[in-house]
């Protein structure tokens, strides 16, 4: 500090700067590495075709990373999501086929309850300062619950159309490509703009960073984890509607795999479960990830079972590289 | 500049401040010591807004305001560089410089896509940061990747960019090495220099002397003295703090 004069940096010093850390590339690198892998195991892979499945697999799940992600960066955990997300399917199509309500005002609604769990989770955890973990594993629970009791189990079928559009295709060459899979790519874009270019962005980065400086910065952190997790909720609403447009049915069996496999995604684009650190790209990457493995070992014809068993051991080896590229820092 | 009278702040039984007084100058270096429980760090928290006293008042420029919490006291343009420093380690240091109080673009961007100036807020960290001679090679790298003094540095120069009447500095020097020390002790003389008076709480009693224009001791919830560094020994300044030395008359 006492002079200006600072040592240029020099040779590998200076590439090892202008790289992005492993964390950040790390996701891209393994997605990559997984394509060209499954490419040589089956000639059915890199096709147009294929990835319009993969993708229209990964919207869902897509989807409620970005509310997971949001929530994973300012140091929480939502378990609840994928549950959320199935009593926000059941509330579109319940309304909409047997109460008769106009489907458009049924998605409204099953967009407001999700936000209402997502605000829900916010205020608990903000306010009576429980910790996410045990407020979204209550949740869960309250809302699988709902959703059987409102649904008497049952699948509802006989969706009308408004409710099934981004189930709906439009050609690209030869490949069909979902609408879902369109938003999807469109909301990953937006939100990863709003986590760059604005304020509010960087306020949730300072609140999982350091919440007290957060703080005293004069940052209301209540707000800010309010926001994030009532957005997450409406994230999970948008997710229920591509749930039900993929499926075509209301099933209130969905969304158990969402729940885990959205921290799984998360966590392997490479988002630090502490809070603070991550990118929303790396979400959609993680999820592409996840996804590419289940179609890949199914093209190979590797049973289910052993595709969940590679999942869990790829969540471990992000988490641990996350901790491991770390350490030094 | 920066009064109080009379300041009274009682935690049940224990009355940390007993209507204590207290001045600042100026364009100086106020250099702040006690022993602990002599109600040093309760003023200064008073002072910097964090609590509100029971009694007593606090003049800003002659005129009395009621701080009611740091964020108003920001307000007011008294600025504190908390001991833990109060920084987003994952963070840029343009990032950390300007946490919330981001620069928005020009125009729709800003005002409705609400689209932040990362090039103006890059430009004025680089300027501001060697305007105080802060070497540090990239505003763009996290403030974890640097040294504990050039953390003190990056909070210091936070405070000084945005403080419009004060800067507090709580024990900026606690953690740190002799050569780091000194760096950081250069810095506050830089920041006084720009007209900013400096109030610096501190246990180092040679870094007090080094640097303080004035020096207040705190006994027992009072100002018992403020002393020049250059007529009186430290060791008769310790003394006063421990109540070995009366308090001098004229303070």
């Amino acid at each position: 500090m006492t002079a200006p004069a600072v040592a240029p940096a020099r040779g590998w010093r200076v590439l090892a700067e202008r790289l992005p850390p492993l964390s950040i590339i790390g996701p891209f690198v393994a997605l990559f590495i997984a394509c060209v892998f499954f490419s040589f195991e089956s000639d059915r892979f890199l096709t147009g075709q294929n990835f319009s499945l993969i993708a229209q697999q990964v919207m869902v799940v897509g989807v409620v990373a970005i509310g997971q992600t949001f929530v994973i960066l300012t140091g929480g955990i939502d378990l609840a999501c994928g549950m959320v997300m199935a009593l926000g399917s059941i509330v579109m199509a319940k309304l909409a086929v047997e109460l008769g309500v106009s489907p458009h005002a049924a998605i409204a609604c099953g967009l407001l309850v999700t936000v209402f769990f997502g605000w829900l989770n916010g205020v608990l955890v903000t306010f009576v300062r429980l910790p996410p973990f045990i407020v979204t594993l209550g949740t869960l629970n309250i809302a699988f619950a709902i959703t059987q009791i409102y649904s008497k189990a049952q699948t509802i079928s006989d969706l009308p159309d408004p409710l099934l559009f981004f189930g709906e295709t439009f050609q690209i060459g030869s490949t069909a490509v979902t609408y879902g899979t369109v938003l999807m790519l469109f909301l990953y874009l937006m939100f990863w703009l709003v986590l760059r270019e604005t304020a509010v962005g960087k306020h949730i980065y300072a609140v999982g960073n350091n919440s007290e400086a957060a703080r005293l910065m004069g940052i209301s952190t209540r707000r800010v984890l309010i926001g994030v997790y009532t957005l997450a909720g409406l994230l999970y609403g948008i997710a229920s509607l591509l749930a039900v447009a993929r499926t075509g049915v209301g099933d209130p069996q969905a969304g158990q795999t969402d729940n885990l496999d959205s921290i799984t995604a998360v966590v392997l684009g490479g988002t630090s479960l502490f809070g603070g650190r991550g990118m929303i790209m790396g979400s959609l990457v993680g999820a592409l990830i996840v996804g590419v493995f289940r179609n890949g070992l199914t093209l190979m014809g590797v049973a289910s079972v052993y595709q969940i068993l590679i999942t869990g051991i790829l969540v471990i080896l992000a988490v641990a590289t996350d901790r491991i590229t770390r350490r030094g820092a | 500049m920066l009064q109080a009278r009379g300041l009274v702040k009682r935690y049940g039984q224990v009355t940390a401040l007993d209507g204590s007084d207290f001045d600042l100058l100026r364009g100086e270096i106020l250099a702040v010591i006690g022993d602990n429980g002599a109600g040093k760090s309760t003023l200064i928290k008073a002072l910097s807004g964090a609590i509100m006293p029971d009694e007593g008042e606090i003049l800003l420029d002659g005129a009395p305001v009621k701080l009611r919490g740091p964020i108003d006291a920001r307000r007011h343009g008294i600025e504190t560089v908390y001991q833990d420093l109060a920084v987003a380690p994952a963070m840029s240091i343009a990032e950390n410089l300007f946490l919330g109080r981001e620069l928005r673009r020009p125009g729709i961007l800003g005002s409705v896509f609400r689209v932040l100036d990362k090039k103006k807020m890059l430009a004025q960290t680089i300027a501001f940061m060697a305007d105080l001679q802060i070497g540090i090679r990239s505003m763009k790298q996290a403030v974890e990747t640097l040294s504990g003094g050039q953390r003190q540095g990056v909070a210091v120069a936070r405070s000084a960019a945005f403080a419009r009447h004060v800067v507090i500095l709580d024990e900026p020097t606690a953690a740190l090495g002799v050569k780091e020390s000194n760096m950081v002790l250069e810095l506050i003389r830089r920041v006084r220099d720009r007209g900013l008076p400096v109030i610096l709480i501190s246990h180092n009693m040679p870094h007090v002397f080094e640097i303080a224009d004035r020096i207040h001791i705190q006994r027992l919830g009072k100002r018992a003295a403020v002393v020049n560094p250059r007529d009186i020994k430290m060791s008769d300044a310790v003394a006063i703090m421990t109540g070995a030395l009366p308090s001098p008359a004229a303070t």
